[in-house]
């Protein structure tokens, strides 16, 4: 599905051949697909208007109106029978149910990155809150809405929560300002907390591994600290250094190569396809001698949310590998091996990175920096892939298909659908 | 008066006439030969002649002489004149004094010549000696200037040292100073964060309330129809029922979760006592089995109870967890015993090595010091790796433990008891062996006492029968000596008599120690017997000869001999 403006176009995945066309009251700031796929919800930030629309009957249709309280966040539930809309200024999460057209209030919600947090089963979802100056975070049963349980927390000011994928712990973690991460049961009690340092600025990133064994702590020191499940104390430090010097480190770096162009077939005025071909330059990977010293760039220091430390971390799908990335090395995408807690390759890209993201079925990933050319890396080896096409198609973000075969790619006001091809085994 | 001049006398060669003016001159005046007495150098033949000629002319001959004369007897010479008063001189007189003052004259110039040569070399000397002390000035004055120097310096030096410490205690101050001030902010921010977070909750409130009064109108959801649920099921309404059976889903969860953890963590834990055990047994296999005989009986022993026990716990473990901890213990005690004897082992090996084999045996040992090298360091790691994981493992277990309190107190307590009783059997055990090993020792201790006054009474006897013995001997021997005084062969049969009587005197007199002085002298009236055994002993005994009071051991040792004849 995709949108524009207040039109909502649903293609085929396979095909791209457009389905559906529905046409909303204004201009569509969200959507998003149901869990069973079989609704879609757009949200209209500005009216405060959150449209419904059915695959199954285009005819039935839904509208949701917030009113004066304003709409700033709109979000499915996982039984996706329920739309939670958070309003203006934070007052109030309500949720609306499909089946029974009741409504419920969560009163105080926290106004922080990622303060509702739904379990991998759908089961529970959690809620940061702040009342009277304190956080505190409750979790609710799905299926009915039900209060679960409601405890504060010990941070300054939460900043976000994330449950592990085996639904029995939920990580918080404190602003920057201060470094804490809470580990909290389903049933709220306190598990564990853990603190790496004092003053400096904390945590930026955080990511569960699939297998819930281990938690990764990106801060502003420019370290990756994991912690592991059974103890919840930290197990290794992962840091990012700008001069990689160990030897069994890989490190590819893309290069420009320009195109050849053949004299010959010159001609005036340039052919489009010739003028493409001129100025779009490819680029391949090369695989650098160690030791290698990447591109650091030092922040600005008087600025608030500066640009060091790792910002981004995500643990491959069968929880062997953990890509980051520091944000004073911004071209840089390094990869982990979990098993062995060691650096095993270091991505190298002319741009900064933008976005990356695993496949969910294997571990392979897919990095884009805002060029025309996306970038896949697997334990077997990396390529470039240049997306064909007229002008330049900056990528500005991807995600990739559930099965793992296929991969969108976001530009500003394009997207194009690339296809990976299985091989024959 | 006596201002001696030191004109040396001219040559001798010149007349006596030339004597007569030369002495003559000698009369001057003292005023004027006082104005000589400094000249050292020597006047000219020429001016000694003018000079001579002036102390004494042809008008004052007789007054200069005897001035010459007075001057002489003065200094002690004899007069020149002559013994009567006349004016006749003496000459000899004369030319002995002359002599004797030309000899003088020689001496002093000799102790002036050596006087010069002194003053000569005191003044090199002193030439010398101020130069070494110009010299030496100087270089005082160098090194003053020098340690003048050094001394600035070491003052610069000092007062930078002073310097920097003070830099670096103001920088540790400024250091201490914006800690305090970021604190201090951190804490002002927070404080602010606050104040204006609870204006914003109000004003929410505010905004809160209007919306909620406009609520009824605009806010509203439109639905075509309503949808079925995902699952199909009917909404239901919130009571307690539901709220109880939610936390129970919810714990049911959470309990789901921890036991799959804890058999993932149990199925590690067997593998991990299993990789173990396998090590013990490799350890144990590799030990050579000659050097720990000993060591491995009391070894094997324990071995084998506990493999014996592993074994069997092996069995019970998943219904005993309380017997976890002690196989646990156990084995890990017994892993470790056994890795130090390994340890111990090849660093004998490594002795036996550096201690210098041939090449070839060398190489064997090194190849295999260095395989041995690599599997401890393998087996130390794997020995690491699973003492932590069992002591997280008895961390869960506890935490397991700890999850469900009702039967978790249960079992403990009945663990608690059947460990208690099993600790009270073992004292009892243990006192009882006391006990014994008590009696035991009481009864050796006695029956070490008693032996040792027995054998302490038996010593006594034996001293005193030998005493006795050698008294009576002596005795015997002296009587018979004194009545038979006759040939030696008698003697000698009369001692063999004796000695013979002591025989069966002595089998009698062992049992009765008091009694031996009246058997032995009821000998002699056993005659008749003895001859027959006397001609016996002659034969025999070759010691007989010697006399019976001296030889005591030979008295034991001849009596020993008849007992093994007889």
């Amino acid at each position: 599905a995709s949108c524009m403006q207040h039109r909502l176009v649903v293609r085929d995945a396979s095909s791209l051949q457009i389905l559906q066309l529905y046409t909303c009251l204004d201009q569509i700031q969200y959507i998003e697909w149901s869990s069973d796929s079989l609704f879609i919800l757009c949200a209209m930030y500005k009216r405060g208007i959150v449209q419904v629309w059915s695959l199954e009957q285009p005819d039935w249709h839904c509208k949701i109106d917030e009113g004066s309280a304003g709409l700033v966040a709109s979000c499915w539930s996982p039984d996706g029978r329920h739309i939670l809309n958070t309003t203006e200024f934070h007052l109030r999460i309500t949720v609306w149910s499909l089946c029974t057209k009741s409504v419920s209030y969560i009163k105080y919600p926290k106004a922080c990155q990622q303060g509702v947090a739904f379990t991998k089963d759908g089961r529970y979802m959690a809620v940061a809150e702040r009342r009277d100056c304190k956080d505190f975070i409750s979790i609710f049963v799905c299926n009915n809405w039900q209060l679960l349980r409601h405890f504060d927390t010990e941070t300054q000011d939460l900043f976000g929560i994330e449950w592990a994928p085996n639904g029995c712990v939920l990580a918080a973690w404190d602003t920057c300002l201060e470094y804490k991460v809470l580990l909290y049961s389903l049933d709220g009690r306190l598990l564990s907390s853990y603190r790496a340092y004092e003053w400096p600025l904390g945590v930026k990133s955080i990511a569960w591994s699939p297998s819930s064994q281990f938690l990764a702590i990106g801060s502003f020191d420019e370290k990756v600290r994991i912690l592991n499940h059974v103890t919840w104390k930290k197990i290794t430090e992962l840091d990012h250094p700008a001069t990689i010097s160990n030897k069994r480190t890989i490190v590819y770096k893309e290069v420009e190569k320009s195109p050849t162009v053949d004299r010959e077939r010159l001609s005036f005025p340039p052919t489009r396809a010739l003028a493409s071909s001129l100025f779009s330059t490819q680029s391949k990977y090369d695989i650098s001698q160690v030791p290698v010293s990447l591109q650091y760039i030092k922040p600005v220091a008087d600025r608030a949310n500066p640009k060091v430390g790792v910002g981004m971390l995500a643990f491959s799908a069968d929880n062997c590998f953990l890509a980051t990335k520091n944000d004073n090395i911004p071209n840089a995408v390094w990869i982990w091996d979990i098993r062995k807690l060691k650096l095993s390759v270091v991505l190298e890209q002319l741009c900064t990175i933008q976005y990356f993201q695993w496949d969910p079925c294997q571990p392979r990933l897919a990095v884009c920096t805002g060029s025309s050319r996306v970038y896949l890396w697997s334990p077997a080896g990396c390529i470039v892939v240049q997306v064909p096409g007229e002008g330049d198609f900056q990528i500005m973000s991807l995600s990739w298909h559930s099965s793992g075969d296929s991969m969108l790619l976001l530009s500003k006001d394009h997207f194009c659908v690339c296809y990976l091809e299985r091989e024959e085994v | 008066m006596g201002d001696w001049k030191t004109i040396t006398v001219p040559v001798l060669s010149s007349d006596s006439k030339n004597i007569l003016p030369h002495t003559s001159e000698r009369k001057r005046s003292p005023t004027s030969m006082n104005s000589q007495v400094l000249r050292l150098s020597l006047p000219s033949s020429k001016n000694m002649h003018s000079f001579f000629s002036a102390f004494c002319t042809e008008d004052n001959i007789e007054q200069s002489i005897s001035y010459i004369d007075r001057e002489l007897t003065t200094l002690g010479f004899p007069s020149i004149y002559a013994e009567s008063k006349g004016k006749e001189l003496n000459l000899i007189a004369i030319i002995n004094c002359m002599n004797e003052l030309l000899a003088l004259q020689h001496k002093n110039l000799r102790a002036q010549e050596e006087v010069e040569m002194q003053h000569l070399k005191l003044g090199s000397d002193m030439d010398h000696l101020q130069n070494c002390y110009a010299k030496l000035k100087e270089q005082l004055e160098l090194s003053k200037r020098e340690i003048v120097g050094l001394q600035e310096r070491d003052r610069q030096l000092q007062s930078k040292n002073r310097n920097l410490h003070q830099l670096l205690k103001n920088e540790k101050d400024e250091v201490q100073k914006l800690q305090n001030i970021i604190s201090s902010r951190a804490t002002q921010y927070n404080h602010d964060m606050k104040r204006k977070e609870r204006e914003y909750n109000k004003l929410k409130e505010r905004l809160h309330q209007l919306v909620m009064n406009k609520k009824d109108k605009k806010l509203a959801m439109e639905v075509l129809n309503y949808v079925g649920r995902a699952d199909g099921k009917r909404g239901s309404w919130r009571t307690d029922k539901t709220e109880a059976r939610n936390e129970e889903e919810m714990y049911k969860v959470l309990l789901s979760d921890y036991e799959q953890r804890q058999k993932q963590l149990l199925l590690e834990n067997a593998e991990l006592k299993k990789v173990l055990q396998q090590m013990k047994k490799d350890i144990i296999s590799l030990l050579p089995p000659q050097k720990q005989k000993p060591k491995e009986r009391s070894e094997d022993g324990l071995v084998l109870s506990d493999q014996e026990e592993d074994i069997g716990e092996l069995n019970k473990e998943n219904m005993w967890e309380l017997s976890c901890e002690t196989v646990r213990e156990q084995l890990t005690n017994s892993i470790r015993k056994q890795w130090r004897m390994l340890k111990n082992h090849v660093e004998k090996l490594d002795n036996q090595v550096s201690r210098g084999h041939s090449g070839a045996f060398n190489e064997k040992d090194v190849i295999s010091r260095e395989d041995h090298e690599l599997e401890t360091e393998k087996l130390e790691l794997e020995i690491q790796q699973c003492k932590e994981m069992i002591k997280t493992q008895q961390q869960l277990l506890q935490q397991q433990l700890t999850c469900d309190d009702d039967t978790t107190l249960l079992l403990q307590d009945c663990y608690l008891l059947e460990e208690r009783e099993r600790l009270q059997e073992e004292w009892r055990l243990f006192r009882e062996q006391k006990k014994n090993f008590e009696k035991e020792r009481k009864s050796f201790t006695e029956a070490a006492i008693r032996l040792g006054l027995e054998r302490k009474a038996f010593e006594e006897d034996r001293g005193a029968w030998l005493k006795h013995q050698f008294l009576t001997m002596t005795a015997d021997c002296k009587s018979e000596n004194v009545t038979t005084p006759s040939a030696f062969l008698r003697s000698n049969v009369i001692d063999n008599v004796c000695l013979s009587g002591s025989d069966p005197d002595i089998r009698l007199v062992k049992p009765a120690s008091r009694q031996r002085k009246p058997h032995l002298v009821l000998s002699p009236t056993v005659s008749p017997e003895p001859c027959q055994i006397s001609q016996c002993i002659t034969q025999n005994s070759v010691a007989s000869e010697k006399p019976a009071a001296d030889n005591m051991p030979n008295l034991w040792v001849e009596s020993d001999d008849k007992e093994e004849t007889e």
